[in-house]
């Protein structure tokens, strides 16, 4: 990935925090300079936040290519340095027909068929990875 | 019965701006020319591997996207051309896991599997022209052939 052309570019996508988990709707076409600040948005909101998981919503996502396949792995990766895990939601059978075509299996990620069920993983999974005792969030 | 309309086009390729409307012409001359939902898929998805290589590898050029019709099918024929080093060695770039840079070397092999053809030409020095071409897949039926 060259940084030749990360210009900013309009384009930026919300991430709202429910409870112990961010949750991030991606639609459309995204622009590549779009997903890599997506990326720094998730790294930086996990660690100020403490949250525990991060759901992506792709449902409304129509292609996914190796750049964006790249990006969905690398927060997966920084998620879990940070202590948070990672659930990719809803992706079209078309575009996992395409990705097993492309060659990218994506090994790293957490998938889920629907956002319901993405939550219902993290929910599951997170305690187990929660130590005892608040963590250091305001009370 | 398909037209040509809104499929043909030349499109610049300067910036990751510029991926995204090739994507966009790629997927709606492919539903104009009667491509199913996987299929549209499968071409947009190579189209912005190639795409992206030829901003990123060959330094900006161009994508033309032809209509092409044969004995009553209905294809789509992308050829993605930049001026840019050229590929020395093109069995190594398009073997799997093969990067020149830090992507993951899936664009090009996995591009070529996305599609029916596949063509690449390239010298070093000179630029590189990939060309793809996808027919939309016909009812099943005894093919008369000559
Ligand atoms: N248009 C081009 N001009 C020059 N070199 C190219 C071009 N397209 C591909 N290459 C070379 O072929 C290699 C393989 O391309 P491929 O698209 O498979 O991988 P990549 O672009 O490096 O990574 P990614 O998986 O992110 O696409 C590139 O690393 C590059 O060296
Ligand atoms: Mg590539």
């Amino acid at each position: 990935m060259s940084d030749a052309y990360s210009r900013p570019v309009p384009g930026h996508v919300p991430v709202l925090r429910l409870g112990d988990v961010l949750l991030v709707t991606l639609q459309g076409d995204l622009h590549d300079s779009t997903a890599q600040q997506l990326q720094q948005d998730l790294a930086e909101t996990i660690s100020r936040t403490g949250v525990h998981g991060v759901l992506i919503d792709i449902s409304g996502v129509e292609i996914v290519d190796s750049f964006l396949g790249r990006v969905l792995a690398e927060i997966a990766a920084q998620a879990k340095l940070l202590a948070a895990r990672t659930v990719v939601a809803g992706m079209r059978p078309a575009v996992a027909i395409t990705l097993a075509e492309l060659g990218l299996t994506l090994p790293g990620l957490t998938t889920a068929l629907s956002t319901e069920a993405g939550m219902e993983l993290l929910s599951q999974q997170t305690p187990a990875y929660r130590p005892r005792g608040p963590r250091q969030e305001s009370p | 019965m398909h037209t040509a309309a809104g499929v043909e086009a030349c499109l610049p390729i300067r910036s990751d701006m510029d991926l995204v409307w090739v994507r966009q012409h790629v997927r709606q001359a492919a539903a104009r020319l009667g491509f199913g939902l996987v299929e549209q898929t499968k071409l947009v998805t190579a189209a912005s591997e190639l795409a992206r290589n030829t901003l990123v590898h060959g330094g900006g050029g161009q994508m033309e996207a032809t209509h092409l019709s044969s004995g009553g099918a209905q294809g789509l024929r992308l050829a993605f051309t930049d001026e840019g080093p050229g590929i020395a060695d093109l069995d190594q770039a398009l073997s799997d896991g093969y990067t020149s840079g830090d992507g993951l070397g899936m664009g090009l092999s996995g591009a070529r599997r996305l599609v029916h053809d596949f063509d690449i030409e390239s010298t070093p020095g000179d630029g590189t022209t990939v060309r793809v071409t996808c027919w939309v897949a016909q009812p099943p039926r005894p093919r008369e052939e000559a």
